[in-house]
């Protein structure tokens, strides 16, 4: 009886233990595959027509520099929307409302999250770009803002959810501190309740950045795919091309091992490198964060 | 019965020379590419159940790049094209041993449509080409209002956008390596271009005349011999050589069709089947 239960126990916590390391060797595969086949661009593509301003691949115009901006501008202006919005939700969910109303938000919310983004685009072409052109007086209604505007809605559940968990587990005698010493409702979300939850807070804005930034589908239909260089502040009201629609629209088109094929890996392998970044940000604001508060609370 | 796949992954693993041979398995044949001749194929497809019940077809778009590369890489039996096959794609064919044919199965004209609001009714060929390379930027120019042009394109992986490249913006001009400017819009569908231009008076863009809608206005078009005379794109215009804008369309086999494969070629280009060519706005490959 004994044994038996000790051979099950080393079963299950072997397979646990694959699982584990399998998400390891997941993403080493997908580096390894990544830069096998995106990496021989910088040798075979000259660093003069990868960093130039043209994006024309079937004539060998490979200039990415428009699509990384077209993708940072659009990113940073969905973070710029989703950001007020989703932390604002989650503080009324978690601080503010009755229960009733948040036992609603909770599931409306999560619906947000799971529909397909290829419907919003759908929305986004049929009722956001005529409106935004005769609102905006803009030429096209096909700009990298209705892109930021889509991808803040896509991005606004994950940060909700994640900053409603970190603000649900700030300990309720820290707002009771702060009511006590006659700070306002307001001032006690502001002054204590925000701050102690800043961690997960980043988290979940880094996790709304990286989800933006790997969007694809309702991007691709409403920025307009027109690969200018976003340099003066009106770009944001014109089309752009982000990496990951040019990817997406050119991948099913290129010969296997072409010059096209292997600069759309090395966008590839940028578009990780990016991501990457932001979750080194991340856990390096969190770790950060939590030696501080343990000093304090020491 | 028709079998549609409406997202089907060409695989870069599948491209090795084994899969060579025609994938013909109890009678099945499939065909994709380019989304111009999708409508055509998918009509085809479904009308042959009726002459053929035993062979099924399974049609699908993504571009004729995509078609072509499929068909290359031995995952398709016939590749839709709505231009010929690049020699850099011949090249790769014979690589994998394939002695690629072709076929003309129709034609089709390059309608360049405005929203009915634009008063724009003409454009001769060298401004259609100036508007695309960016030397135009208001509708004024050629006789419009004072609005900015903006410019619709399909994406590059699209058969139209490499024809329109070649006869419209380099306006068949051999030597010319112009392209076109950076801000025209490159959208994922014909349907795209149709709403965006049917939304928006400022637009300009280019489809096969099958899927034009009354939504939108064609523009007569004047070629570069005889400036004066302006031309809309019809069956007519195309078949008797008048309108300018006008291209075949293909498809590509990996090897001398056989069996089910070289019957159904054969059907296509009867005239029961090019009738079809006709219902759907297209012009016929054969005279009839």
């Amino acid at each position: 009886m004994r044994q038996e239960k000790r051979k099950s126990d080393i079963i299950i916590s072997s397979v646990i233990k694959v699982c584990g390391y399998s998400s390891i060797l997941f993403v080493g595969l997908i580096l390894i595959f990544l830069l096998r086949e995106g990496l021989p661009a910088l040798k075979d593509v000259a660093f003069s027509t990868l960093f130039s301003v043209r994006w024309y691949p079937i004539e060998g115009y490979f200039g990415i520099l428009p699509l990384i901006l077209g993708t940072l501008l659009v990113t940073i202006s969905a973070t710029l929307i989703a950001l007020p919005f989703g932390i604002g939700t989650a503080l009324y969910m978690s601080e503010v409302a009755p229960r009733w109303i948040k036992e609603v938000l909770k599931p409306v919310v999560e619906i947000l999250a799971g529909i397909p983004s290829v419907v919003l685009g759908f929305i986004g072409i049929l009722v956001l770009v005529p409106f935004f052109r005769k609102f905006l007086d803009l030429p096209t209604g096909l700009t990298a803002f209705t892109g930021a505007i889509l991808l803040g809605l896509i991005s606004i559940p994950t940060i909700v959810s994640v900053a409603e968990d970190a603000l649900n587990n700030v300990p309720p005698a820290y707002r009771q501190a702060g009511l006590a010493l006659g700070a306002t409702r307001w001032q006690t979300i502001w002054g204590v309740t925000l701050p102690a939850a800043k961690t997960g807070v980043l988290t979940a804005v880094m996790l709304g950045i990286g989800r933006s930034l790997g969007e694809t589908m309702a991007v691709m239909m409403v920025t307009g795919n027109a690969p200018v260089l976003p340099t003066q502040i009106y770009a944001l009201f014109r089309p752009v091309r982000t990496m990951t629609a040019t990817i997406a629209s050119e991948m099913g088109e290129v010969a296997t091992g072409s010059q096209h094929y292997q600069v759309l890996f090395l966008i590839g392998i940028l578009l990780f490198v990016f991501s990457l970044v932001i979750n080194i940000v991340a856990s390096a604001v969190s770790t950060r964060q939590r030696k501080r508060s343990e000093r304090v609370l020491s | 019965m028709f079998m549609l796949f409406l997202t089907a992954c060409t695989s870069a693993s599948d491209s090795t020379t084994q899969n060579s041979q025609p994938l013909v398995q109890s009678n099945y044949i499939t065909n994709k590419g380019s989304d111009t001749i999708v409508n055509l194929a998918l009509a085809w497809a479904e009308r042959y159940q009726t002459v053929r019940p035993d062979v099924r077809i399974s049609v699908t778009g993504g571009g004729s790049g995509t078609g072509l590369t499929a068909l290359i890489n031995g995952s398709v039996d016939i590749a839709n094209a709505s231009r010929q096959i690049k020699p850099e794609e011949l090249d790769s064919a014979k690589k994998a041993g394939l002695n690629v044919q072709e076929f003309v199965i129709a034609r089709d004209a390059i309608a360049v449509i405005v929203n009915p609001a634009n008063p724009v009714n003409q454009l001769t060929l060298q401004q259609l080409s100036a508007i695309y390379r960016g030397e135009i930027n208001n509708w004024s120019e050629v006789g419009g209002e004072d609005r900015p042009i903006v410019r619709l394109s399909r994406e590059t992986n699209s058969g139209t956008h490499v024809f329109f490249l070649e006869a419209v913006v380099r306006m068949n001009d051999k030597k010319d390596k112009t392209i076109f400017t950076a801000d025209s819009l490159l959208l994922p569908s014909s349907e795209g271009i149709i709403s965006e231009v049917r939304e928006n008076p400022n637009a300009i863009g280019y489809d096969g005349l099958g899927y034009v809608t009354s939504e939108v206005k064609m523009v007569a078009v004047s070629s570069l011999k005889s400036p004066d005379i302006y031309i809309l794109p019809s069956a007519v215009t195309v078949a008797d050589g008048s309108y300018l804008i006008s291209r075949n369309l293909y498809m590509y086999t990996q090897n001398v069709p056989e069996g089910v494969i070289k019957a159904y070629l054969e059907w296509i280009l009867s005239s029961e089947a090019q009738k079809i060519v006709v219902d759907l706005g297209f012009v016929p490959a054969i005279d009839q």
